[in-house]
C-alpha cells in the first residue's frame, strides 16, 4: 500500500558550519514527475546525493522504494544523473554505457535502446571527451533509463542543452511518466516544471519551503483592482477580502479573492463613493509563486496592514 | 540467490576490465614497462656482451656470464630484477590512475549509483587492477622467452630452460612485487581522491624517500629498523632472494638483501592484504560527490 517512492523525513546535511540541507521531509508518489525546485545552492543536489547514498545525512533519514536509501538492492532500482555526467572521458559513449551496463548486469541490447531513447546512436562510436555538453548530458540521461529502472532520479537534465534540446527533453520525461516509471527532476527553470511535473517541492537555504501540486501553488487567483481614493478603496477592498488579503502593487491592490467575487466588491466599491478604474482576475505564474517563497522580503509589494 | 553470474563483484569486474582494456594510459604503462625491460633486461647486456665494453656489466661480470644471463634459464632472475625500481614504480602509477582518476571524471559517482555495493564495486576495480599486473607480467615473460631463444639461436648457444619450480617463483614472487606497488597506488589514489597528488607522493616515497631512509639506516639503528619494514625493502628483498643476490652479487638498483626471503615474502603479503582493507574500509564510509 505504500505508494511514496521517496520518503524523506527530517533529512539534514551539515557542512562545518554550514547546513546545506535542513531538516527537509519530502515524498515523491508512485508514477509522477516530481519537481524539485531551487535556485543553484539550494540544497537540492545535496538531498539527491542522500537519497542515492552517495553522502551520508548528518540527521533524519531517507528511504527509497520503502527501504533505506542506499542500499544495493534499493540503488539497482533506480536510475540517476546527478550534477553533471560522469563518465570516462576515452571511451565512446557506447562503451561508457556498456561499462555501466555490465555493474548492472544488464546486455548491449539494453545500451542500445537508451542510446536510441536520447538519440545519440549516431554519435555514440565518438569518444564521450569530443561530447558537445549538451551530448554528454543526454549521455548521462542515457545512462540513468539503463535497465527501466522504477525511480529515475534527474538533476537539472537540462542543463547545457540548446532549446530545441530542452523540448526534447521534457517529451522524453513525460513519456517515461506515461510509461510508469518516476521521474524526480530537479531544475532552477519554472517554465520546465510547470509544463511536466505533478508535484513540485521547493527548496531554499536548505529548507523545503512547500510541497504541492502545481496547479495548488500558481491556483491562487488574485483579482487587481485600480480605483481612487486608494485609501477608501483599500477599507473596502480589506472589509470584503479580510484584513490580510489586500496589498498595494504598482499596478493597483492585489485582492486574495477569486474571479467570481467581483461584481460584488465592485458595488460594495461603488456605493462606497469609490471611483473604479480597472478590476481583472489574475492567476499567478509559477515564476511569481516562487520567488515570493525564495526572496526573503518583496521588493514589489508591500502589505497593507 | 546468488549464482556466479549474479555475482556483483563479478559484474563489477567485468565492467571495470572493459573500460581498463581501453584505456590508452594503460596500455603506455605496459609499452613502458615492456621496453624498458627488454632495454635494461636484454639490449644493454647484449651490446656490451657484442662490444665487449664490460663497463655496463658493472659487478664483474665476465662476457660469457653476460651471455649466460641472456639466455632462457636465466629468465626467473630477469623477469624480476627490474620489479624493485622501474617495474614497481609503474604499477603505483597504475593503481593510482585507476582509482585516482574516478574522483575527478566524476565516474565512481555514476558507478556507486549503478547497484553493486561499494566493496563489491571496489573490489572489483582491484580484481581488475589484478589482472592488468597479471597480464603484464606474463606478457613480458612470453617476450623474454622469444628473446632469450633469440639470443641463443644468434649466438649458437645450447637452449637449456630453466626449471619449472624457478619459474614459477620467480613470476609468482614478481607478481607479488608489482601487485603491492599497484595496490599502494590504488590506495594513494583513493585517499587522495586524485591521481596527481597519489603518482607525485608515491613515487618520491618509492624512488628518493626509501633510498634516503635505508642510506640513513645504516647509520642509526632506530631508523633501520623502521626501514625494514618499507615496502620497498620487502620488494626489494624479495627480488634480492629470487635472484640470490647474496651469493651472486648484483648492483641493480633496488635489489636487496636487507630481509631474508621469508620475511620479505611475509611483509609483502601483508602490505597486500593490508592496502585492500584500507582502500574497502575508506570508500565504503566516505562521502562521494
Amino acid at each position: 500500500m505504500n505508494d511514496l517512492v521517496v520518503q524523506t523525513d527530517g533529512l539534514t546535511k551539515r557542512y562545518g558550519e554550514r547546513l546545506a540541507v535542513d531538516s527537509v521531509s519530502m515524498t515523491v508518489r508512485r508514477g509522477e514527475v516530481y519537481g524539485f525546485l531551487g535556485p543553484n545552492g539550494a540544497g537540492k543536489t545535496t538531498t539527491l546525493r542522500m537519497m542515492l547514498g552517495l553522502i551520508r545525512p548528518s540527521a533524519g533519514t531517507v528511504s527509497v522504494l520503502g527501504r533505506p536509501a542506499g542500499r544495493p538492492d534499493v540503488i539497482a532500482r533506480v536510475g540517476a544523473l546527478v550534477e553533471g555526467p560522469g563518465f570516462f572521458p576515452y571511451l565512446s559513449g557506447r562503451d561508457n554505457l556498456r561499462t555501466m551496463a555490465r555493474y548492472r548486469d544488464l546486455g548491449d541490447h539494453a545500451v542500445d535502446a537508451a542510446l536510441e531513447r536520447v538519440d545519440l546512436t549516431d554519435r555514440a562510436g565518438d569518444r564521450f571527451k569530443a561530447y558537445s555538453l549538451g551530448m554528454k548530458q543526454r549521455l548521462g540521461v542515457a545512462s540513468a533509463l539503463l535497465g527501466d529502472p522504477e525511480l529515475i532520479v534527474l538533476d537539472e537534465p537540462t542543463n547545457g542543452l540548446d532549446p530545441a534540446g530542452m523540448a526534447d527533453m521534457r517529451a522524453l520525461v513525460v513519456s517515461l511518466a506515461r510509461g510508469g516509471q518516476t521521474v524526480l527532476l530537479s531544475s532552477h527553470l519554472l517554465t520546465e516544471v510547470q509544463e511536466i511535473c505533478d508535484r513540485v517541492g521547493v527548496i531554499n537555504g536548505g529548507r523545503l519551503l512547500r510541497e504541492a501540486r502545481v496547479d495548488e501553488l500558481r491556483g491562487e487567483a488574485t483579482l487587481r483592482v485600480r480605483a481612487t481614493p486608494e485609501d477608501a478603496a483599500i477599507a473596502v477592498a480589506m472589509r470584503v477580502a479580510g484584513e490580510n488579503a489586500v496589498s498595494r502593487t504598482p499596478l493597483g491592490l492585489e485582492l486574495e479573492l477569486a474571479a467570481e467575487a467581483a461584481p460584488a466588491l465592485v458595488r460594495d466599491l461603488v456605493a462606497a463613493g469609490v471611483d473604479v478604474h480597472e478590476v481583472s482576475p489574475t492567476e499567478r505564474s509559477l515564476e511569481e509563486v516562487f520567488f515570493e517563497m525564495t526572496t526573503e522580503a518583496p521588493t514589489t509589494k508591500e502589505k497593507v496592514a | 540467490m546468488t549464482t556466479l553470474i549474479d555475482n556483483p563483484v563479478l559484474r563489477s569486474t567485468r565492467a571495470e576490465v572493459l573500460r581498463l582494456r581501453r584505456w590508452p594510459a594503460v596500455w603506455v604503462l605496459v609499452a613502458v614497462w615492456i621496453a624498458l625491460a627488454l632495454v635494461f633486461g636484454y639490449l644493454f647486456p647484449y651490446l656490451s656482451y657484442r662490444t665487449g665494453d664490460l663497463s655496463f656489466a658493472g659487478d664483474g661480470d665476465t662476457r660469457a656470464q653476460l651471455l649466460v644471463e641472456m639466455l632462457p634459464a636465466a629468465i626467473p632472475t630477469v623477469l624480476v630484477q627490474g620489479l624493485p625500481m622501474f617495474g614497481g614504480a609503474l604499477a603505483l602509477v597504475l593503481g593510482a590512475i585507476v582509482a585516482g582518476n574516478g574522483y575527478g571524471w566524476g565516474t565512481w559517482k555514476t558507478v556507486f549509483t549503478q547497484g553493486p555495493s561499494r566493496p563489491a564495486t571496489v573490489g572489483g576495480s582491484l580484481v581488475a587492477l589484478t589482472l592488468a599486473v597479471l597480464g603484464s607480467l606474463a606478457l613480458t615473460l612470453v617476450l623474454f622467452l622469444g628473446v632469450s631463444l633469440l639470443v641463443a639461436g644468434t649466438e649458437s648457444q645450447a637452449v637449456t630452460w630453466p626449471s619449472a619450480g624457478a619459474m614459477l617463483e620467480s613470476f609468482g614472487g614478481g607478481f607479488l612485487v608489482l601487485e603491492m606497488w599497484a595496490l599502494l597506488g590504488f590506495a594513494l589514489g583513493t585517499v587522495a581522491r586524485g591521481p596527481a597528488l597519489a603518482v607525485g607522493l608515491g613515487l618520491v616515497w618509492a624512488l628518493v624517500v626509501e633510498n634516503l631512509l635505508r642510506g640513513v639506516g645504516a647509520l642509526l639503528g632506530p631508523v633501520e629498523a623502521v626501514t625494514e619494514v618499507l615496502p620497498g625493502t620487502a620488494g626489494g628483498s624479495l627480488v634480492g632472494a629470487l635472484v640470490d643476490v647474496s651469493s651472486n652479487p648484483n648492483e641493480t638498483p633496488g635489489v636487496l638483501d636487507v630481509l631474508t626471503g621469508s620475511q620479505a615474502l611475509l611483509t609483502v603479503l601483508a602490505y597486500c592484504v593490508g592496502l585492500v582493507v584500507l582502500v574497502l574500509v575508506v570508500v565504503r564510509r566516505r562521502d562521494v560527490t
